[in-house]
C-alpha cells in the first residue's frame, strides 16, 4: 500500500493533440493519500474513466508521471502495479464456479491453498454469496455477477488501491445501499486506498471521505462533502452537487454588495475587484421566502415529499428555492439570502472573500 | 370484443410451398419410389420392398466408403477447428490489416467448388504443377495419382485451404463480441495467456464454434466435387467417399434402386448425426446454466 501521485498528468486519445480540446484529461497534479476513500464525481465523458485507467495501467498517459509511493510506474504494465479494479458491467468467468471466480486472482499469484480457501469464505460471506459458492457463474443474475466482480476486486489484501468504475450501475437500488455500506466497512477494516468513480452524487457523498469533482477533463474541486456543498470552487460543482443545484445570478460586485439589475444584495463579506464575468451563487436551501427582501415571480411549485421546490424568477433570472414542509407560500413572495452563504464567481471559478485570503 | 380471425396470410406462403414441392419434395419422393422398386425401363416398376436397403447395409463397398468418409471428416475437423481458432486469435482486431485479413480469408470461400478442385489438380501435378514439380525437384516422391497416401494428403490440404477460413471467420466474429473489460480484468487478475483463452475466449466462442463444427461436419461428410475433380475417387477406391460412390453407382452403373436406397440412408445418417450433435451440445449448455 502506498500513496499514489499523479504528476503533470495529461492524456489525449489522438496521437497528435493540437489544442486543449483534444485532451480527454487536462494537465493535473494530484495526490491520493494512502488509505483514503475517494469518490471521483462528474458527468459522463468528463475523463473519470480515463483517469482511472491511467492509474490501473490500462491506459498510458500522453504526458506526466504516475508514482506509487516513490516508485515511478508510468510505464509499468497493469500486472506489475498490484491494483484491483471493478468495472461498470459485471466481468465474471462464466464457466468457473463462484468460488473459482473469487479465488482466481489469488491462484494466479500462487498463494497458499489454505489461505485462499479462508479468504474466499470471508469474501463470500461479505457479498452474501456463501450458498452459491459451488454454482457456475453463468446462470446468475446481473446483480449476483456484479457482486462476484466486487468480491474479486477485494479478495487480495495487499493491493495498492482498489478502483471502482461505476460498479453499482446494474445493481438493484436496495442492494446498492447495502453494498456501498459494505464497501465502507471494508475500507474501515483494511484501510485500502479506494477510488470510486460515479456520476451519482448520493453515491459519491455517502461513500467517500474526499470527493473529487471533474468537469471537462479537469479536476475542479477536491473536498469533503460539506466543502462541496458550502463553498463550490466552480459553478459546475454548485450546479452538479445538490438537488436542485445552486442558483447563479449575473451580478456586479461592489466590495460588500452585489448589484442584481438595480437590486442590491449584501454579500456578508468583502471582495476585491472582480475580473471577467461575475456571478453570485446561492443554494436553494439558503434562499428564504418571506414578506421581506426582493420581489420574485413564482412560476411553479413542485412537491417532492419532504419539502417543496419553488421555481421562480428573480431580477429576470431563474431561481429555485426550497420551501420547508408546513411553510406556506406568501401571497406577495419576496426573498432574502441567508447571510454568509453567498459565493462569488469570476469566470465560473470561486473568488474567496478578502478576509478569507488574508487569514 | 372478439378479435377478427383472418388467416389469409397463409396464402402468401403458397408460392414458396409450391417451389419447395417441385425443387425438393417431389424429387425426394422419386428417390423414395426408386428405393422400393426395381425397373427394367419403360417405366415398368416391380415392388422390391426392403431388398435394396438390405443389399446396401450388407455391402462391403458401402462400408469401406463410409469408413473413409468418417476418417476424412474426423481429420478435417481435427485440423480445421483448432487451426481456425488459432488464426482468429492472431488476426488483427481493428484497423486496415483487420479488413485486409478478412478479405483475404474470405477469398477461398468465394471460389466455386470445381474450380478449387481444378486449382489443386493442376497445382499438385508432378509434370506441370507448382507444388508437384517443386516436391519432385526436392527429391520427394509425391504423386497423388499413384499413391493413396499422397492422394489423401492432397484432398485434406485442399479442404483445409478451402474451408479453414469459415471456421476462422466465425471464431473471429465471436472474439470481436468480447468486451474489452474482460481482457482488462484478466490483466488485473494476472491471468496467463492460456487462462484468458480457456476462461474468456473459448466460452464466448462456444456458440459460433458449435455452428462451425456442425457446418464443417455436414459439408465434409457430403464432400463430392473437389476430390472428384482432383482424384476421381482414386487411386483405386482410396479417395472414394460416400457421395462419389453414390454417383458412380447411380450414374456410372445405372443401379438406380440400390443408389436410391443408399441416398436415403445417407441423408438420414447426416440428419441423425447433426441432430444428436446439436442436442448434446445444447443440453450441455443447459446443464451448466443450472
Amino acid at each position: 500500500m502506498s500513496e499514489i501521485t499523479l504528476s503533470k498528468l495529461a492524456h489525449s486519445y489522438s496521437a497528435h493533440p493540437t489544442g486543449e480540446a483534444d485532451y480527454a484529461l487536462k494537465e493535473l497534479d494530484h495526490v491520493w493519500q494512502d488509505g483514503g476513500a475517494y469518490a471521483l464525481l462528474g458527468a459522463s465523458g468528463c475523463g473519470k474513466t480515463t483517469l482511472l485507467n491511467i492509474i490501473s495501467g490500462l491506459v498510458r498517459p500522453s504526458q506526466g508521471r504516475v508514482l506509487f509511493g516513490d516508485r515511478d510506474v508510468t510505464d509499468a504494465p497493469t500486472t506489475a502495479r498490484n491494483i484491483a479494479q471493478v468495472f461498470q458491467f459485471p466481468v465474471v468467468y462464466d464457466t468457473m464456479t463462484v468460488a473459482d471466480n473469487l479465488s482466481f486472482p489469488l491462484r494466479n499469484r500462487g498463494m497458499d491453498p489454505a489461505y485462499i480457501a479462508s479468504r474466499v469464505q470471508r469474501i463470500a460471506r461479505m457479498i452474501g454469496m456463501e450458498p452459491n459458492l459451488r454454482q457456475k457463474a453463468r446462470g446468475l443474475t446481473a446483480d449476483a455477477k456484479q457482486k462476484i466482480s466486487l468480491g474479486r476486486g477485494m479478495v487480495r489484501e495487499d493491493v495498492n488501491a482498489i478502483l471502482f468504475d461505476e460498479p453499482l450501475t446494474v445493481i438493484d437500488p436496495h442492494m446498492k445501499w447495502e453494498l456501498r455500506t459494505q464497501l465502507k466497512d471494508l475500507h474501515r477494516q483494511f484501510g485500502h486506498t479506494m477510488i470510486y468513480v460515479t456520476h451519482d452524487q448520493t453515491e459519491a457523498l455517502t461513500f467517500a471521505d474526499k470527493v473529487v469533482v471533474m468537469y471537462d477533463g479537469r479536476v475542479v474541486q477536491m473536498g469533503t462533502p460539506d466543502q462541496l456543498f458550502e463553498t463550490p470552487a466552480h459553478t459546475f460543482v454548485g450546479y452538479f452537487i445538490g438537488s436542485p443545484g445552486m442558483n447563479l445570478f449575473e451580478a456586479r460586485i461592489d466590495r460588500t454588495s452585489a448589484d442584481l439589475q438595480g437590486s442590491t444584495i449584501a454579500l456578508g463579506a468583502a471582495y476585491g475587484p472582480i475580473e471577467g464575468r461575475a456571478q453570485i451563487g446561492i443554494r436553494p436551501e439558503y434562499v428564504l421566502l418571506g414578506d421581506e427582501g426582493l420581489p420574485v415571480t413564482v412560476k411553479r411549485v413542485e412537491d417532492v415529499g419532504r419539502h417543496r421546490i419553488v421555481r421562480a424568477v428573480l431580477a429576470g433570472q431563474p431561481m429555485n428555492a426550497i420551501l420547508p414542509e408546513g411553510t406556506a407560500l406568501p401571497a406577495d413572495p419576496r426573498v432574502t439570502f441567508a447571510p454568509g452563504k453567498i459565493n462569488v464567481y469570476a469566470d465560473d471559478w470561486r473568488v474567496p472573500p478578502l478576509l478569507e485570503t488574508t487569514a | 370484443m372478439d378479435k377478427t380471425q383472418n388467416n389469409k396470410a397463409w396464402f402468401l406462403v403458397l408460392p414458396v410451398l409450391v417451389l419447395v414441392a417441385f425443387s425438393a419434395v417431389i424429387p425426394l419422393m422419386t428417390v423414395v419410389n426408386y428405393a422400393f422398386n426395381d425397373t427394367f425401363g419403360n417405366n415398368d416398376f416391380f415392388w422390391a420392398g426392403l431388398d435394396w436397403f438390405e443389399d446396401m447395409i450388407t455391402s462391403d463397398r458401402l462400408h469401406e466408403a463410409l469408413g473413409r468418409q468418417i476418417l476424412f471428416s474426423a481429420i478435417i475437423l481435427a485440423i480445421e477447428v483448432p487451426l481456425g481458432i488459432f488464426i482468429a486469435l492472431n488476426m488483427p482486431k481493428s484497423g486496415f490489416w483487420s479488413s485486409f485479413c478478412l478479405i483475404l480469408m474470405a477469398l477461398p470461400l468465394l471460389i466455386p467448388f470445381n474450380v478449387v478442385g481444378t486449382i489443386w489438380q493442376i497445382f499438385g501435378r508432378v509434370d506441370i504443377g507448382l507444388l508437384g514439380h517443386t516436391l519432385a525437384a526436392l527429391g520427394i516422391d509425391y504423386n497423388y495419382t499413384n499413391d493413396a497416401l499422397d492422394a489423401w494428403l492432397t484432398v485434406i490440404v485442399m479442404d483445409v485451404w478451402h474451408w479453414t477460413s469459415l471456421v476462422a471467420l466465425l471464431c473471429y466474429a465471436g472474439l470481436q463480441s468480447i468486451p474489452q473489460a474482460y481482457y482488462q480484468a484478466a490483466k488485473i487478475d494476472q491471468a496467463t495467456r492460456w487462462s484468458v483463452f480457456r476462461y474468456i475466449e473459448l466460452p464466448k466462442m462456444k456458440g459460433v464454434l458449435l455452428i462451425a463444427v456442425l457446418l464443417r461436419f455436414m459439408d465434409s461428410f457430403m464432400i463430392y466435387t473437389e476430390p472428384f475433380v482432383v482424384t476421381g475417387g482414386g487411386p483405386g477406391n482410396s479417395t472414394t467417399f460416400l457421395s462419389i460412390d453414390l454417383v458412380k453407382m447411380a450414374v456410372g452403373q445405372f443401379d438406380l434402386g440400390p443408389a436410391a436406397a443408399f441416398s436415403l440412408m445417407y441423408f438420414l445418417v447426416i440428419l441423425l448425426v447433426s441432430w444428436v450433435f446439436y442436442t448434446v451440445m445444447t443440453n450441455l449448455d443447459r446443464q451448466e446454466t443450472q
